[in-house]
């Protein structure tokens, strides 16, 4: 079911009016978990057993992790051990409790992989795996929290006792299909609290969710056809067509993605639920580090969190820099961990988001990037003693103009056919030809172009005056004036009707 | 255990920042992910510990002081 469908907005009307009469005060996560499992049943019914799958074993992995500690605390309180044998003991529960991570970890990403990345050479875009599964709807998301949620369990994080409520983090509608990627501890204080229907942060939410709607419809689907003529034929579209393409692709992403994310945390907050927020205007980045801080916040602190530190930091790691040091010196032996966790991090990244060989360079090109600048920090701050430009006006626009156009160059990798139909088009750039581009084609004329424009437009200074937090911006009247407008410009600029197939949206697919 | 050997490492990270009263490492963006993770190279030689994963948070390294805490809790667990 998609957030831009007529079904999707019939069922969360229903599901919004049972949610604050009937269930209130009674059962309104259940309601969810029901509305969640419905939601998900919408997509495929058989999607419903790769869910149950996670969250089961998710569950009683958790449970199993949950009496090796309970047994451990009233050992200790009773046997009155020397600090060493507490020690001892203690590490041997963790072994104990370590085998139940890795049964669970192994055989959710296991499923992940058998149904979605064990076919490196599926066509991009398919929606069947190697095996000649059908890829259940949006499971890089849920196996990523499910399993955030049991390495928290690992570590000693307090775990869920119900089934059914760690069923409902796993399963909540609204970030199904595109995360956020939350973690247990952020998600369950509103996630099974009892809610009242409050007028004000209804309409905000409500504000939000038109708000996501206009990026998608407005913004993001009118340029579709033209990324999708202009990435079909390179042949054709070389040189200054490359530059449109990656630049419309930017804007088109961000639209995309972001409308999305303001669609789930607007219907979560229209429920009284907070889900942490994905994105931090990532365009303002001056670099490529600081753009991956604030664009898909979730997924890249999930891998931190959970891969990048525990590799860089582990035994074997450390190991590693010893030899290094002994065999190269102090200089290269330090840098070891942190850029070959750097690599391993980001082929992961790239793996996560799809199994072709463009998505594996276009991470690995993230990587190097990153590594790269690190490597150039002496040379920035020489710079910077020479010339007194850093916090100046003019340097970060340059900073930030060199990081939009690098990214948009990377993502080059999302978008061509292959790495080498990438590489040839990124080097056409320069080869050309450098003629004036013709951006008219079948389903996008030179009005979708003003009406996209104008989005965008509004886009922009609506993140200048959240950026600057005016305070008028909260008033009621505001909003509800805000809600008014955006209806209308979605009802007369955007991209539906009959005949007209909304997109998916585009991070569905990974 | 002493806190000296800590300094010396986070002034050889950073030597402009002043680490004993600094409390906003992490906050304030002074320590990034490649300097914590090179941080946490060198205090696992120097203390001989191993510091888990678990416990790379904000809450522990906003501050050399926040940092030699869990050190010191490591240290004892």
């Amino acid at each position: 079911m998609l957030f831009t469908s007529l079904e999707f907005i019939v069922f969360l009307t229903v599901l919004i009016v049972l949610y604050y009469t009937i269930a209130k005060n009674r059962f309104q996560w259940q309601l969810l978990l029901a509305a969640s499992l419905a939601f998900y049943a919408f997509s495929g019914w058989w999607n419903l057993f790769y869910i149950a799958s996670t969250i089961i074993s998710s569950y009683f992995a958790g449970r199993a992790m949950g009496r090796l500690e309970a047994g451990r605390d009233a050992y200790l309180k009773e046997a009155k051990l020397s600090k060493e044998d507490a020690k001892a003991y203690k590490a041997s529960v963790k072994a104990k409790k370590r085998i139940w991570l890795i049964a669970c970890l192994t055989f959710n990403f296991a499923v992940l992989a058998a149904t979605k990345y064990a076919g490196l050479m599926i066509s991009k875009g398919a929606d069947t795996g190697f095996f000649g599964f059908l890829v259940p709807v949006g499971i890089s998301f849920y196996t990523f929290q499910a399993m955030g949620y049991i390495i928290d369990r690992y570590r000693g994080k307090g775990g869920e006792h119900s089934l059914f409520r760690l069923a409902l983090f796993v399963s909540f509608f609204p970030q199904l299909i595109q995360g956020p990627i939350s973690r247990f501890d952020d998600l369950k204080a509103t996630l099974f609290a009892p809610h009242s229907f409050n007028g004000a942060a209804f309409a905000a939410a409500g504000q939000r969710v038109l708000w996501g709607f206009f990026k998608k419809l407005v913004i993001a689907d009118r340029l579709l056809p033209a990324v999708t003529e202009l990435t079909s034929d390179l042949g054709a579209y070389g040189g200054v067509y490359v530059i449109a393409a990656v630049l419309l692709y930017a804007v088109r992403l961000y639209a995309d993605f972001t409308g999305g994310i303001d669609i789930t945390i607007g219907v979560a907050e229209m429920l009284g639920i907070r889900v942490k927020e994905n994105f931090n205007m990532p365009f303002y980045s001056k670099s490529i580090a600081e753009y991956w801080r604030r664009w898909h916040i979730t997924m890249g602190t999930w891998f931190k969190d959970y891969l990048f530190y525990p590799i860089s930091v582990s035994r074997p790691m450390l190991g590693l820099m010893k030899s290094a040091k002994a065999a190269f010196g102090e200089n290269f032996g330090k840098r070891v961990p942190v850029y070959l966790s750097t690599i391993i991090l980001w082929f992961m990244t790239g793996l996560w988001h799809g199994t072709t060989a463009n998505y594996i360079a276009w991470g690995l090109a993230n990587g190097l990037v990153i590594i790269i600048s690190q490597e150039l920090t002496p040379a920035y701050k020489a710079f910077h003693q020479r010339f007194n430009l850093k916090g100046k006006r003019i340097w970060n626009a340059l900073e930030i103009f060199r990081t939009f156009w690098l990214m948009c160059f990377i993502r080059a990798f999302d978008i061509y056919a292959g790495v080498g139909e990438t590489l040839k088009a990124v080097g056409s750039v320069v080869t050309g030809p450098h003629t004036l581009p013709n951006l008219v084609f079948d389903g996008i004329g030179v009005s979708d172009y003003i009406a996209a424009g104008a989005g965008v437009a509004v886009m922009i200074i609506a993140g200048r005056i959240k950026r600057r937090g005016k305070p008028w911006i909260n008033k009621a009247a505001v909003r509800y004036a805000a809600c008014l407008l955006l209806a209308l410009a979605i009802v007369v600029f955007g991209v539906y009707g009959m005949g007209y197939d909304a997109s998916q949206f585009i991070y569905n697919r990974f | 255990m002493s806190i000296s050997p800590l300094y010396d490492i986070l002034h050889k990270l950073h030597n402009d920042v002043d680490f004993e009263s600094h409390e906003a490492l992490i906050d304030e963006g002074v320590l990034d992910s490649f300097d914590i993770v090179s941080l946490v190279a060198e205090i696992s030689e120097a203390y001989g510990l191993q510091v888990p994963p678990e416990e790379i948070t904000p809450e522990n390294f906003n501050s050399a002081r926040l940092i030699f805490a869990m050190l010191e809790r490591v240290s004892e667990e």
